[in-house]
């Protein structure tokens, strides 16, 4: 067995999953509210951007990163107006947050990019870190992978076993239902559709503070595409997003390394698989039995009038 | 009730109640006992349902007051309402199927806070399932449970609460005869134990055969207030639609004649795409009534969809007087002389926004002669079948959509019997109908009959297809679970509905 190569595929697929995984369980927050938000990729740039900036210029990189979250926060703000009180088209407005996301992040972008900036070092948990293999895999992190491993856990459990979560789900599985029972369905998809950009600009910052530090345009490259796919592929579910991202993330690794062990596979074949894998999983899951099975909030992108005869 | 001890639980006083053009609760007085089960009766339209929304604090009112075990009360939602212990069980299940039975009756709860305790509330609910036999399994899924359990579980979610007043609005509508009598059971413990039912009812049997008292509502106006124990079906009858009506269906003795619609091993999916027909045989033949009784949903529109031309079998075969119009197209079925009553009468059964003589050429304006329609005369020929289906409109120029679901399927009869079908498909004919047009629409049925249509009856009102019938089939989850002569007993049929197949009977 090679534990070399091994450990540094996973490591590679941590590292390259982390901004995908952040970018996947805020789209799954917004989507279990009802609110398919198709910005990420724009909320995702917009974070890079303001967190390479604002790193920079303060020094800190926990500043930026909270810079990004702020900003992603805002943006995804702007889909929630048009999506929840103006009940306008989600597919629509979460393409034109995207375009809008890329075009003023590169506008903004333009004087830094290849500036040198700050970035998050990696911290070694004392013993963990020590623990033959799996320490050097996961223990010898910076804080953002460190958070996601937190992130994901307290998600799903957020998610199915509290009684905010059992809200959320209801409102996106039937607003009319929870609207009855007492809940504030607009407030709390305002909420999500927040949190879920929140996540999305932080998964913007892991790259440009954390995997690849610094500012290029575009340089989350579709990855906040790949994660609107993975939450249909992980079901809605964190630990499945978990899974599913670290798969996606490692995929540019593997390559690399499979191509040194003679073994050559298009990278543009392993890249496309997310997407792949999303039209099968849509496929599939337009059947309504398997779509009640996969737990697809049934109100997905559907906006909530109330009182409807 | 014991009038001197019984408290008074809920006092309505003078609600008037607007909506647009329409005036739904004028004035209207009403009051409950604790531990009494007090009946709302009414025509559809009268106003019960939204009466019951105010209490609820659904809607609030335009002017009156509410007053609960004396003390004045206003409720801004329904969760003030049920703060002060009403809780209603609407028409239609307010549950998130995705969830558990559970995760429902604790939805929108802030104790606990955070944390669920699911076990706990399991248990709980155990308990009340328990103390009023409420069966139904709390760990199960909203998707996995007939609507009658659902009902239990809107029940429960109202008891958890703390519910003292319970509204449950036309909860039979829903239920087998058997599963009638469970409710009932479960009704008269709650009342026992000084829980006030408000129960609101169209049907004179049922109110009769569960309340103490009975108030009964027209036109948004309460008629009165009567002792079940001392009314009688005629009177609140006559309360309820402010005239006579005949109970009893005068049904001519005609000899059947040959079959006219054979239907043979039919297969078809619903539209989620699970077998709703498993395989169904029968006929009708001319000169009869055939009556399909069922609780709705299992396969009943699916079948009527499929031998009217609307949706694909996936096997077994369709015969109108000897041909074979198996997934021939409903412009197949038309031109073999088989009209359809739908269950939709607003979008399968007219065009709402055209007027109603395109509404009642709908058909008939292929057998014209020539290219061009003559407006002129098919409004004549419109105006005397409006008359001679006493359909109540200003004028043939209308759109359908102006008129009352009544007069709505008065002009969808106008236009189906006006050809002389061979074969009527009747689906739900009088749901939602009041009193009057339920009338009338029997009385077509019964003259078809007489003209020798073939008629296949499909209803959820036992006492209807039981009037009408000729011979009735049993319906249960795409199977016809047996047939039975039209005077046999409630609780055979309610056995078959139900899904239990009699001894040595079979179809
Ligand atoms: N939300 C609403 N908007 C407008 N009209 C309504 C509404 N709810 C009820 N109505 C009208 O008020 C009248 C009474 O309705 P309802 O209370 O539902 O009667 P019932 O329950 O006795 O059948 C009807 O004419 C109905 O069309
Ligand atoms: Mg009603």
């Amino acid at each position: 067995m090679d534990w070399v190569f091994i450990s540094a595929t996973l490591i590679a697929a941590i590292r390259a999953g982390t901004p995908i995984l952040y970018a996947t369980i805020g789209e799954i927050f917004a989507e279990r509210a009802g609110v398919l938000n198709l910005g990420v990729e724009g909320m995702m740039l917009m974070g890079a951007v303001s967190g390479f900036i604002v790193g920079l210029k303060t020094g800190s990189p926990w500043v930026g990163a909270l810079a990004a979250m702020l900003v992603g926060g805002l943006m995804s703000l702007i889909h929630a107006f048009v999506s929840i009180t103006l009940r306008g088209d989600q597919v629509v407005s979460g393409l034109a947050l995207t375009l809008f996301g890329s075009g003023l992040s590169a506008l903004v972008g333009k004087p830094y990019v290849g500036v040198p900036g700050v970035r998050f070092t990696a911290w070694k948990i004392p013993l963990l870190s020590r623990i033959p293999f799996l320490g050097e895999v996961l223990f010898q992190r910076d804080p953002l992978v460190y958070f996601s491993f937190l992130l994901f856990p307290l998600a799903w459990y957020f998610i199915f076993k509290t009684r905010p979560g059992l809200h959320l789900r209801a409102v996106g599985e039937d607003p009319a239902t929870a609207d009855a029972a007492g809940i504030n369905v607009f407030k709390l998809r305002y909420l999500y559709t927040f949190i879920g950009g929140m996540l999305a600009g932080l998964g913007g910052a892991t790259i440009s503070l954390s995997y690849t530090p610094g500012w290029i345009e575009g340089m989350t490259a579709g990855r906040g595409w790949i994660a609107v796919g993975l939450v249909i592929f992980a079901f809605w579910d964190p630990l499945r997003a978990a899974l599913g991202s670290y798969l996606f993330g490692g995929v540019n690794s593997l390559q690399f390394g499979l191509q040194t062990k003679g073994v050559t596979i298009p990278i543009y074949f392993l890249q496309m698989m997310p997407y792949l894998f999303t039209i099968l999983v849509l496929i599939f899951a337009t059947q309504e039995r398997v779509r009640r099975r996969v737990g697809a909030p049934a109100a997905l992108g559907i906006p909530y009038v109330r009182g409807e005869r | 009730m014991e009038g001197e001890t019984a408290r008074i639980a809920v006092e309505m006083r003078n609600i008037v109640k607007r909506f647009p053009g329409v005036l739904a609760n004028d004035h209207v007085n009403f009051s409950a006992y604790e531990g009494e089960i007090h009946a709302l009766l009414g025509e559809n339209g009268a106003g019960k349902t939204t009466l019951m929304n105010i209490l609820s604090g659904l809607y609030r009112p335009d002017e009156g007051e509410i007053y609960l075990y004396g003390r004045r009360v206003v409720f801004n939602s329904p969760r003030d309402a049920i703060a002060h212990g009403v809780g209603m069980v609407h028409q239609h299940f307010k549950l998130v199927e995705t969830h558990t039975v559970a995760e429902n009756i604790i939805l929108g709860l802030d104790k606990p806070r955070f944390f669920l305790n699911l076990a706990e509330a399991e248990q709980e609910i155990r308990r009340l399932e328990e103390q009023y036999g409420l069966k139904v399994d709390p760990q199960a899924y909203i998707w996995q449970l007939s609507l009658g359990e659902q009902q239990r579980v809107e029940i429960l979610k109202a008891l958890y609460r703390g519910a003292r007043i319970l509204i449950m609005d036309e909860p039979t509508a829903v239920l087998t005869p058997q599963e009638v009598e469970e409710l009932f059971v479960t009704l008269r413990r709650m009342a026992r134990e000084g829980h006030t039912i408000i129960f609101i009812s169209h049907k004179l049997d049922e109110v009769l055969a569960i309340a103490d008292r009975i108030t009964i509502l027209r036109k948004g106006r309460v008629v009165g207030t009567v002792e079940a124990q001392m009314a009688t079906k005629e009177e609140l009858a006559r309360m309820m639609v402010g005239r006579e009506v005949l109970f009893h269906i005068e049904k001519e003795p005609v000899e059947p004649g040959a079959p006219v619609l054979e239907v043979q091993g039919l297969r078809a999916l619903s539209d989620r795409g699970v077998p709703a027909l498993k395989g169904v045989t029968f006929h009708v033949r001319e000169r009869e009534i055939l009556g399909v009784a069922g609780v709705s949903g299992n396969g009943q529109s699916e079948l009527a969809e499929v031998i009217t031309g609307l949706r694909e079998s996936t096997g077994g075969r369709v015969r109108v007087n000897g041909q074979d119009l198996t997934n021939a197209g409903a412009r197949a079925f038309i031109d073999a002389g088989v009209s359809h009553i739908p269950e939709d009468r607003v979008h399968v059964g007219i065009v709402p926004s055209l007027h109603l003589t395109g509404n009642l050429f709908l058909k008939a304006y292929r057998r014209l002669p020539g290219f061009f329609l003559n407006w002129k005369q098919m409004r004549e020929k419109a105006k005397e079948l409006l008359r001679h289906f006493d359909v109540m409109a200003p004028n043939p120029d209308v759109e359908a959509r102006t008129l009352s679901g009544g007069n709505i399927q008065k002009l969808i009869l106008a236009r189906e019997f006006s050809s002389r079908p061979a074969v009527v498909i009747a689906v739900h004919p009088t749901q939602g109908l009041d009193v009057g047009a339920t009338e009338a629409v029997r009385q077509r049925l019964l003259e078809q009959r007489s003209q020798g249509a073939a008629i296949l009856l499909i209803s959820e009102d036992l006492e209807e297809v039981r009037a009408l019938s000729d011979r009735i089939i049993v319906m249960y989850e795409g199977e016809i679970m047996g047939e039975v002569p039209p005077d046999a007993p409630v609780e055979e049929i309610g056995l078959l509905m139900a899904g239990t197949r009699l001894e040595g009977r079979g179809a």
